[in-house]
């Protein structure tokens, strides 16, 4: 069989295409809502150029080096010599391997700095704190400072940090909400923080991204971003309206299984903690987690 | 009395079990059958089952390694068919959950791991001019524990349920609280024994290529699979012990309630993950270093040029060891960690990438000035560049932990890692095993097969996989049974699918090459049919079972001692044929073996008593193999010169 090297080179031409084609912005990461999913699509976009530009070269190389060096094009008494490496080919191949990486730890660095905290946007307000638990398999949605609590959808305010506390009422599960920001996982023996924000009004889906067993699959919720008067409706309202969560209740809402969207007033937090002795040890947090005991 | 039995009934009884039950039975009836009718009983014990000769534990290991690709890649199918449509009911969520859950163990360690420890049983012993391993026993031990780990694992879906937790069993999901049937007693105790195994694989051969090497071959004389070779058994006696503890550690958990892994009294579910990807992701190195060392050979023969950059080479695969053990957190970069911590691993991480690149190179400037036959060892060869590189730099994605948050658990990452372990670590053993087939068995596989096999597969797997990266980016989280329409991702899935069957065709070419090669290739091909450089080639075909009539000396030659005895009259074969000493075979350690597999079924299901009894039965043999003398045998000089005049008469080129 005659190989095809322009053929090859065509396909994966045509892979490479496919790629940059599919990174539109319909995708849900490339299509962020919010400043963190905001640094993660860019550092996302930055990567794909980047790493196509990678690609693209080693497959220029081979192609060239196929070509021109085929023993079809070759004189039959052609003996290829002995080389052992040179010097400057080896610095140029390691060196630009080492420049890369140097450069994508920097903006890994400040990335990670920045997704860790509090939106530069927002810095200058209190970041409502929301503690979103999982158990098998539901999301359970704690507003300390209003005294609410959901289960399966989340009302958050458009233009305001949210410091989401995460744990967990049984296997681990990642909470991600891919249009306001990457995962983080909840765990049943720490809380974890994760900073999102939404810039404007707007409904989003949520998940648990971490396999958790049978109902992992449909281990889904709604967010819904409101502007800052109509989450305080949405408060009042619920107070007016919604049943208080009793212990018991909670209990019930623990069992496995799947449940619709609820709304409760109060939080189970005053009757069941979040397990805050975290571990987190580069968190500045956790100095005052641990003066707290 | 039902009560007992019922433990070994499946939780979820459905049709595709009793169809795999049924044919599992009526199988291994047929192969018990056709073993007695033509009375190969005796043969097998004799040849097979007993031997110590590193040739034919090999071919033992191989023969694994492919069932298990079968195995694996039916799971493989399975999955894409269920998720090709949306809300599709081909498979219930328990079920799905333990077809991704066997595939991934089954694919790395029942099918990856003997894959290479094939290759480093018939391989590293020839390339170094050794006639075995430094224990030739220990490595048929170590074979058969392999395998009843294998067997152990693989009962467990007709027997009492599969393990349910995915590869990576994180607990608490993996404790009796949240997976109730025994699948994962299963996964610990098999995970154990072949794991034991393989711990007994890296010591053999670290110490097989420190100690038998040729004369004259210094470290930077071996051939680069040697070298790949001794590094990939260095990080299995580093990471093994891990998972032995672990599992060991996960095993008390679910037998007797300890709390090490499980919530509550203290336990701490991140430890699992910590001491599973401590001996995880050196795990990855284990299998893609030798991958590396197979191109390395292959490349540098289908160039006709030695290797490029051969000290940079082996440097790189030193670095990538070390800095395998410093890169684990990656894994869980999304377990609250903080921005420090994450930064630290996110930068050694992508440190990987930079020896792996020098390695892609110099494979690209072995090329420069060569002379390029493409056969089908260099055709896996050559689709391995361009793909293993963009799974390389999607690695170089996922290691960037701000926007790993965005890829972690996601198709994306699904996809990364197929691309690299699949044009990586199975096109490397696939062109390693067309490429030393005729050093194996004697005759070549057809060549226009072997070629479109390869064209079939990787057409197959660029519909299969990189569908997911784009699945990954708008959502879709992996081990996910199902999706709703709405979601968006059915077409792309559906491609998948397709690509899935194309894949699977392209094993299927496989299988029909062999055979058809089987049934008409020639057999007058020589001991050398692809002009090749390494050792390995300078014996007769078939290797006699001493390897080497004499010695071989390789003092004046490079790497490439076969090459230089060919083309610069080096000589490899001085002095005069002695006695050779050799090892006994042993059937010791296959009764052992089953005392193990007796002894791991028992814990499965919490039998005690035939625990207890099992353990008398491997200290038993322990004892009497303390105690037994063995000191081998000769083959006289007269028997082995009369071997070599056959071959001589035979046409065999030396």
């Amino acid at each position: 069989m005659k190989v095809n090297m322009k053929g090859t080179l065509l396909s994966f031409m045509g892979l490479g295409a496919i790629l940059l084609a599919g990174c539109n912005d319909k995708l849900a990461v490339l299509d962020p809502k919010g400043p963190q999913a905001q640094r993660q699509a860019d550092d996302t976009m930055l990567l794909i150029y980047l790493m196509s530009g990678i690609v693209l070269t080693v497959l220029a190389i081979l192609v060239f080096m196929l070509v021109k060096y085929r023993a079809s094009k070759q004189s039959p008494d052609y003996e290829p010599p002995h080389i052992h490496g040179h010097w400057l080919v080896e610095t140029i191949m390691i060196g630009i391997p080492v420049i890369i990486v140097i450069f994508l730890s920097f903006v890994s660095v400040k990335s990670n700095y920045i997704v860790e905290n509090v939106p530069q946007e927002y810095e200058d307000q209190e970041p409502l704190v929301i503690y979103a638990s999982s158990s098998n398999w539901k999301w359970h949605f704690s507003y300390p400072e209003q005294g609410i609590e959901t289960v399966n959808y989340l009302y958050i305010p458009a233009g305001r940090a949210i410091e989401f506390k995460l744990y967990s009422y049984g296997p681990i599960t990642s909470f991600w909400i891919p249009q306001l920001g990457g995962q983080k996982y909840a765990m049943a023996d720490m809380v974890t923080t994760l900073h999102l924000a939404a810039d404007n009004p707007g409904e989003f889906w949520g998940r648990n991204a971490n396999f958790s067993g049978r109902g992992t699959a449909e281990n889904i919720f709604d967010v819904t971003a409101l502007t800052q008067t109509e989450f305080d409706e949405w408060v009042t309202e619920v107070h007016e309206t919604a049943a208080p969560l009793t212990e018991e209740k909670f209990d019930e809402l623990l069992e496995p299984g799947h449940l619709g969207k609820q709304t409760y007033t109060g939080t189970h937090l005053e009757f069941s903690p979040a397990p805050e002795h975290n571990h987190e040890s580069s968190d500045e947090e956790d100095e005052e987690d641990h003066s707290s005991h | 009395m039902s009560e007992f039995f019922a433990q070994f009934a499946v939780p979820h009884p459905s049709t595709l079990i009793y169809i795999a039950m049924a044919s599992i039975v009526l199988g291994s009836i047929a192969l018990v059958a056709i073993v007695t009718y033509f009375k190969l009983w005796g043969y097998l014990w004799r040849e097979w089952i007993t031997t110590v000769d590193h040739k034919k534990i090999g071919i033992m290991y191989l023969i694994t390694a492919l069932v298990m690709l079968f195995r694996g890649g039916v799971d493989a199918v399975m999955m894409r068919l269920q998720l090709a449509v949306p809300d599709n009911g081909f498979l219930d969520a328990q079920h799905y959950n333990e077809v991704f859950t066997t595939h991934g163990v089954v694919m790395i360690l029942f099918m990856a791991m003997p894959f290479i420890t094939f290759f480093f049983n018939f391989l590293v012993p020839l390339q170094i001019g050794a006639r075995d391993v430094a224990f030739p026993r220990l490595n048929n031990l170590a074979f058969w524990l392999f395998f009843m780990g294998m067997g152990l694992f693989n009962i467990s879906f007709i027997v009492g349920g599969s393990p349910d937790a995915g590869w990576t069993s994180y607990f608490p999901l993996a404790d009796n609280e949240f997976s109730t049937s025994v699948g994962t007693n299963y996964y610990m105790l098999a995970l154990q024994i072949a794991g034991l195994g393989t711990l007994m694989t890296g010591i053999n051969f670290i110490t097989t290529i420190m100690k038998m090497r040729a004369p004259g071959m210094t470290l930077f004389k071996m051939p680069m699979f040697t070298w790949s070779a001794l590094i990939a058994n260095l990080i299995i006696v580093f990471a093994f012990p891990v998972l032995t503890v672990a599992l060991a550690m996960g095993t008390m958990d679910r037998l007797w309630d300890t709390k090490f892994f499980a919530i509550g009294d203290g336990g701490m579910d991140m430890l699992w993950a910590n001491l599973f990807w401590v001996w995880g992701h050196p795990e990855v190195y284990i299998l893609i270093l030798p991958a590396f060392g197979i191109f390395s050979e292959v490349i540098s023969t289908f160039a006709r040029r030695n290797l490029y950059g051969y000290t940079s080479m082996v440097w790189s695969m030193i670095l990538i060891s070390v800095f395998s053990f410093a890169v684990w957190t990656h894994h869980f970069f999304t377990m609250g960690q903080g921005a420090f911590t994450n930064s630290i691993f996110s930068i050694t991480t992508m440190a990987i990438a930079i020896p792996t690149g020098v390695k892609i190179f110099n494979w690209l400037f072995t090329l420069y000035k060569g002379k390029i036959v493409v056969t089908t060892p260099m055709l896996y060869a050559l689709h391995f560049i361009p793909l293993f590189t963009l799974g390389g730099v999607t690695g170089v994605m996922l290691a960037m932990s701000a926007a790993d948050y965005q890829y972690h658990n996601t198709m994306f990452l699904v996809a990364h890692f197929h691309n690299v372990i699949i044009p990586g670590v199975v096109y490397a053993m696939l062109a390693g095993l067309t490429f030393y087939w005729p050093k194996m068995f004697g005759f070549m596989l057809n060549e226009r097969l072997g070629k479109a096999t390869v064209w079939v597969m990787s057409i197959g797997f660029v519909l299969s996989f990189i569908p997911m990266y784009i699945t990954g980016l708008d959502g879709q989280a992996r081990r996910m049974y199902t999706y709703s329409d709405a979601a968006g991702f059915s077409t792309l899935n559906m491609v998948s699918f397709v690509g899935a069957g194309i894949m699977s065709v392209s094993f299927l070419m496989l299988v029909w090459n062999i055979w058809y090669s089987f049934k008409n290739s020639p057999r007058d091909i020589g001991s050398d049919p692809w002009d090749a450089r390494g050792l390995e080639w300078a014996t007769h075909t078939p290797i006699p079972h001493y390897n080497f009539a004499i010695t071989p000396d390789v003092t004046d030659a490079t790497s490439e001692a076969f090459w230089d005895s060919k083309k610069n009259g080096v000589k490899l074969f001085k002095g005069e044929i002695k006695d050779i000493h050799m090892p006994n075979n042993s059937g010791q350690t296959f009764i052992l073996s089953v005392f193990f597999f007796i002894g791991g079924f028992a814990l499965v299901f919490s039998m005690f008593t035939l625990a207890i009894i099992s353990l008398i039965g491997i200290l038993a043999c322990m004892g009497y193999r303390s105690l037994e003398d063995d000191h081998g045998y000769h083959i006289h000089k007269e028997e082995v010169e009369l071997i070599e005049k056959k071959y001589e008469k035979e046409g065999g080129a030396k």
